[in-house]
């Protein structure tokens, strides 16, 4: 019997949805080692992350003030050390990817990233994970505890299991080594919703033809709503029209979302290799003979300057807008 | 200051990866190995950071099989400067390289440590901080763009919506992403220096890996997809598919 840790995402004070999948697997991986959830956040997050019990977590602790990479590291290192979880469950987004392997190493475990899929055998954590840039899956047991892994975001369902949650303040974390400070935050142009995060995700290629006609794609991400973001092509990203935390491929994010647009993207092999695990995949290509249409549910052979806005006015249509 | 840069011998991202029969690995003939295209991005950093100081080394270490030999040799060609390689076969416990990796390092008193933000074989973007960890370093990841001045490093890290920056003191490690570096190409007088250049081999410290790889497969086959249509007209079909059978929308 083991308890299971799921380390809760918090942005500016805000519990992030994604810690609710966290918590789903979480919750999955403790039914089968007979423990309970615990739920570490960091900040103020607590009463917010009460909430998670709806998704399985039986226990909230609170780490004070623990928002720098290496102070949280510290503070969920020491939780584990304290508790004696059998496993540890991180989100592999931005931030999960940073601590990460920072507490693995603190509890000189291995860490298995951007896990998709969970079993436990023998009281031992076996995951499944894409290798190769998705070209294949690994299936890879963690000898000893506690086993570590990331989930990657989309992909777990969010479970209904429910139940009552203490929050706890857990205690604060005694001194990091330093020399690490963070001076400031220039924000981009882009939207704040990370491509590897979003649930619907609009990318666009050289087909595109040019940085000024993006507004066309931003204005079928905002028809979408506000969980869409958009992608790029390297080959967009080669050429400075878009930046490089957009491109999806194998030296770009690999994205899941539930679902893909390619908008004028061909579909080398580098680029099906961060996109082709997405839910339904949309492609709009003027070559029927693009290789994107062998990967996609559902193709449109058009000029995407023409099929692109229609397609935002039809959205808008259906949702209302 | 000099400066030690890690770099892992990958497939290239363009080969077909096919697996081995006993799902055991993958099979070799016919794949081409490179260096891991984001290391190249570190290295590319580190040499422009000497070039800034005018002074200083580079050195490339790598964890591999006697054949990552061919991968340091390229990296001298772009005009790095000795190269280390700790011969043995690394897996997929990024834990276990770490160890093999910081047990080379915690002898060099090189002011910076780059990585790739992540291998492209495995994907793990996790050797760098656990190395980091195990040297007692500070550490900052997906690192755009760095200078050094006075025993301080500043980057500038992709993060979600824009740059964070971040100041550590040296000696500090980082893990370097896309952005300020385009990887330079080796002139025909740096692959003529790279052959004389030191490349030295070692056994690699031996660890325990905590992984045992059950199997690779192959994804699942995407179902065959369809051509809705063509042009807007097909728009108002593509609609109603997206809400009514994908239930999408
Ligand atoms: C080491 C390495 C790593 C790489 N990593 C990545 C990666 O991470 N991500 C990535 O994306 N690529 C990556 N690539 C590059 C990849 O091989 C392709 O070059 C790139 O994906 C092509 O981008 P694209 O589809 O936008 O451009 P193109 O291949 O030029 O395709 C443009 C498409 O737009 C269509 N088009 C043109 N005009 C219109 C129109 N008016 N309406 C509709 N359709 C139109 C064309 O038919 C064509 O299919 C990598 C390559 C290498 C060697
Ligand atoms: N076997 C290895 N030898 C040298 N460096 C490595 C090795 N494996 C990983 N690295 C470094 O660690 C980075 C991250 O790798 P990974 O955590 O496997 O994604 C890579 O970009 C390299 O800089």
């Amino acid at each position: 019997m083991a308890d299971v840790l799921a380390v809760a995402e918090v942005k500016d004070g805000v519990l992030q949805s994604v810690s609710r999948e966290v918590v789903s697997a979480a919750r999955g991986i403790a039914d089968s080692l007979g423990g309970a959830v615990d739920v570490a956040v960091a900040g103020d997050a607590g009463a917010a992350a009460a909430g998670l019990g709806q998704h399985g977590a039986d226990r909230v602790l609170e780490v004070e003030g623990a928002v720098r990479v290496d102070v949280r590291a510290a503070a969920v290192a020491e939780l584990v050390r304290a508790q004696g979880h059998g496993a540890v469950v991180f989100a592999a987004t931005g931030p999960g990817r940073d601590v990460a392997p920072r507490v693995a190493a603190k509890l000189a475990s291995p860490l298995l990233t951007d896990v998709v899929a969970v079993d436990v055998d023998g009281g031992e954590i076996v995951a499944t994970r894409p290798v190769f840039a998705g070209k294949a899956l690994a299936r890879v047991r963690a000898r000893g505890a506690p086993a570590l892994l990331s989930i990657r975001p989309n992909v777990f369902a969010v479970a209904d299991a429910p139940r009552e949650v203490k929050v706890e303040v857990a205690a604060s974390v005694s001194e990091v080594g330093g020399g690490y400070r963070v001076k400031g935050f220039e924000a981009s142009s882009g939207a704040a919703l990370d491509v590897s995060e979003a649930s619907i995700v609009v990318s666009g290629g050289r087909g595109m033809k040019d940085p000024e006609n993006w507004h066309i794609l931003e204005d079928l991400r905002d028809a979408l709503g506000d969980t869409a973001a958009l992608g790029a092509s390297r080959a967009v990203v080669d050429a400075g029209w878009r930046p490089h935390a957009e491109q999806v491929g194998q030296t770009g994010k690999t994205v899941t979302p539930k679902l893909y647009f390619a908008m004028a993207i061909s579909g080398a092999i580098q680029h099906l290799a961060g996109m082709r695990t997405s839910g339904v995949i949309v492609a709009v290509n003027r070559d029927a003979d693009a290789p994107i249409f062998g990967v996609a549910d559902y193709g449109i052979v058009g000029d995407v300057f023409e099929v692109a806005p229609a397609l935002a006015a039809a959205i808008r249509e259906l949702r209302g807008q | 200051m000099n400066i030690t840069v890690c770099v892992k011998r990958v497939p290239d991202t363009a080969t077909r990866i096919r697996i081995a029969e006993d799902g055991g690995g993958i099979m070799q003939d016919g794949v081409k190995y490179v260096m891991s295209p984001y290391d190249e991005f570190a290295v590319e950093a580190a040499l422009q950071l000497v070039e800034a100081a005018g002074q200083g080394e580079v050195t490339l270490l790598s964890y591999g099989p006697r054949a990552t030999g061919e991968t340091l040799r390229s990296g001298l060609a772009l005009g790095a400067h000795r190269a280390v390689l700790l011969t043995g076969e690394p897996d997929m416990d990024g834990w276990a390289t770490a160890r093999v990796l910081a047990s080379e390092l915690a002898e060099s008193d090189d002011g910076l440590v780059l990585f790739g933000i992540k291998a492209v074989d495995d994907d793990q973007q996790q050797v760098g901080p656990m190395v980091a960890e195990l040297l007692g370093r500070p550490c900052a990841t997906a690192v755009a763009a760095m200078d050094v001045d006075g025993g301080v490093a500043t980057c500038r890290r992709a993060v979600e919506g824009g740059q964070e920056v971040v100041e550590m003191d040296l000696p500090a490690v980082a893990t370097v992403t896309k952005g300020r570096y385009e990887p330079r190409y080796a002139s025909l007088r740096g692959i003529m220096m790279a052959k004389r250049k030191p490349l030295v081999e070692k056994p690699a410290a031996e660890v325990e890996s905590g992984l045992v790889l059950e199997g690779l497969t192959y994804p699942a086959d995407r179902p065959q997809g369809r051509i809705v249509g063509e042009g807007t007209e097909a728009v108002p079909e593509l609609v109603r598919l997206l809400r009514e059978e994908a239930k999408v929308l």
